[in-house]
């Protein structure tokens, strides 16, 4: 007991890597025990957004419009707001949700005094955003279906894809969390980057229409991964580039929760 | 190994709960802990008295893990902080200074959420339950929403919900604030019947009258370093004079130096208000009652007398 208390322990640092354990769960928990009890008011928000677009999109704005890959406009615009849905809530849940849990209602310090370390709330928020969003991803598909737009076996895989495309997202608004003093960067950050990269990533368009330069950046972009993704898995296909899309998103993804992580415990640990 | 293996003293004594030794912070180049040291042992109620920006709060963080210090060691239930913080927190339970409850949930939600940060199930929790919310007072309330409970409520449930885990020790950052003479009262009950079950107690508060109560021993700490440590009854014996009149009304400063000053040992002005610290009081008290215009207060030496005496009168700022 004595000896290891003469050797000062080793030093501290904020970018350490995220130690992940299974103590995330009753983080999730506590935020699916909220979202239940909260459940039919939200979930109308869940329904009617994506419906709102494909109506008026899909059926208004895509009867003057051209079939887009063999695909109907409304087939092309419906699948492919699934991966724009999952982004939105994912990043609606760790911007706005997250950020009024670890500031306004001072929750993850109360977590914190237990034996959980900011790696486990951070985990837990991370993966609870991406859970929020799969069943945003049910609610839509179950739309598509019953709407007849398309009914394959195969686009189950949207549920699992949704997930992990989720995952990104929330890692990366978990970054804008951990600097935010105030709502107005979460807006802010919505506003020049969420919604700038909605309109790279082929949700309402094919990137064909992208000049070159303007392309290229797009073609590695995260959300673009995302809609390349679950758009053709919706209709009833195979990704064409199954693999660059999942290691590009896997690589945004690590990276974008290894920096939230260390500016979440520089933060909450000074 | 070797020589250096056998000069190190022992870090913990057995009935040593939480020991803090040299503990330094740094802020901005600025110390804000500077080589403090204390322990304490159990079954005790030790409070940190100090005044706003003394290192208190920057104190507690570090013994609970949660700011990395600049120097020192500490020992948590034995465990070595902050290496061993998390495996040290399952035995601690922490009353924060600001209510933090799930304002989403119920009083039994809270309790039960809160439990499973434990890695306390739900059926353990539920045998649990009844005495926690018997020991808050509030089991009329176990389906009531936060915002139904008074501020008193609140502070009870938070520290049932410290209570979750069976902790060893249990820290209280300014547990009373905000709350009216009734339930402070009742908190300050709640806490001795705490104490009577052995459970350890670290308590952190701006009220006198609360660490004469319910503290064994207190520290006064001041600019992160420790100025007293004791006993309160002894500190006060070791400090202040016994018998002290506060002497206030139109002239007590007039009258302090002509008349008062030869009388006592010391005088201290605060406002209008003109502290008379004597071991014999009976010859300013007759002065004093030669003079109908003044009005004074004539009472024992108490805590408040020693806390500002030590860490000055001077207004500070929240820091």
């Amino acid at each position: 007991m004595s000896a290891n208390t003469a050797s000062p322990s080793a030093p501290y640092s904020a970018w350490s890597l995220p130690r992940l354990s299974w103590r995330f769960v009753p983080v999730w928990r506590r935020n699916f025990l909220v979202w239940r009890k909260l459940f039919v008011e939200r979930l109308l928000t869940n329904v009617v957004e994506p419906l709102l677009t494909i109506a008026a999109f899909g059926y208004g704005l895509g009867s003057l419009l051209p079939e887009i890959d063999g695909v109907s406009y409304l087939q092309f615009l419906a699948s492919g707001s699934i991966a724009m849905s999952v982004m939105y809530s994912a990043k609606f849940e760790s911007l706005w949700g997250a950020f009024s849990r670890m500031q306004i209602q001072k929750t993850w310090d109360a977590i914190l005094h237990t034996p959980l370390a900011v790696d486990d709330v951070l985990l837990g928020e991370l993966v609870w955003a991406a859970s929020k969003a799969t069943f945003t991803a049910l609610c839509i598909l179950l739309m598509i279906w019953l709407l007849g737009i398309a009914r394959e076996p195969l686009s189950l895989l949207v549920l699992p894809a949704s997930f992990f495309i989720a995952l990104v997202f929330a890692a990366m608004a978990l970054i804008v969390n951990a600097v935010a003093r105030s709502y107005d960067l979460l807006s802010n950050y919505f506003t020049v980057v969420v919604m700038p990269l909605v309109f790279l990533s082929g949700v309402y368009f094919p990137l064909s229409q992208l000049p070159d330069w303007l392309r290229a950046v797009a073609e590695w972009l995260p959300m673009t991964a995302a809609v390349n993704l679950v758009r053709p898995l919706a209709l009833g296909r195979w990704p064409e580039h199954l693999l660059r899309d999942v290691v590009l998103l896997g690589i945004w993804g690590a990276a974008c929760f290894a920096i939230a992580l260390a500016l979440t415990r520089r933060r909450l640990l000074k | 190994m070797g020589p250096m293996d056998t000069a190190v003293a022992p870090a913990v004594l057995v009935d040593e709960v939480l020991a803090v030794r040299e503990l330094r912070k740094v802020y901005g180049g600025a110390p804000v802990v500077d080589g403090l040291s204390f322990s304490i042992r159990r079954g005790e109620c030790y409070a940190l008295l100090g005044p706003n920006g003394a290192g208190k709060t920057t104190t507690l963080r570090c013994c609970l893990g949660l700011t990395q210090p600049d120097g020192g060691t500490i020992h948590l239930v034995g465990e070595p902080v902050p290496r061993e913080a998390r495996r040290a927190r399952i035995r601690v339970g922490v009353v924060p200074q600001i209510d933090n409850l799930d304002p989403d949930f119920t009083v039994t939600e809270n309790l039960v959420v809160y439990g499973r940060y434990y890695g306390l199930g739900d059926v353990e929790m539920r045998d649990r339950l009844p005495r926690l919310l018997e020991f808050a007072s509030l089991g009329h309330k176990k389906d009531a929403r936060i915002s139904e409970l008074s501020g008193g409520m609140k502070r009870r449930l938070t520290l049932a919900r410290s209570l979750v885990n069976d902790p060893d020790l249990i820290f209280m950052d300014e547990p009373t604030t905000g709350l009216d003479p009734q339930a402070r009262h009742l908190i300050w009950e709640r806490l001795k019947a705490l104490l009577a079950r052995g459970k350890t107690i670290l308590l952190t508060t701006h009220f006198m009258d609360e660490a004469e109560r319910l503290a064994h021993r207190l520290a006064v700490i001041d600019h992160g370093r420790m100025i007293a440590q004791g006993e309160p009854r002894e500190l006060i014996r070791a400090y202040i004079e016994p018998q002290v009149l506060e002497v206030y009304g139109d002239g007590a400063g007039d009258w302090a130096q002509r008349v008062g000053r030869s009388l006592v040992s010391r005088l201290e002005v605060t406002g209008e208000t003109v502290f008379c610290y004597a071991t014999d009081s009976s010859r300013a008290l007759q002065a004093l009652e030669l003079q109908p215009g003044l009005r004074y207060l004539h009472r024992p030496a108490n805590l408040e007398d020693l806390f500002l005496k030590l860490t000055g009168r001077e207004m500070r700022d929240e820091s």
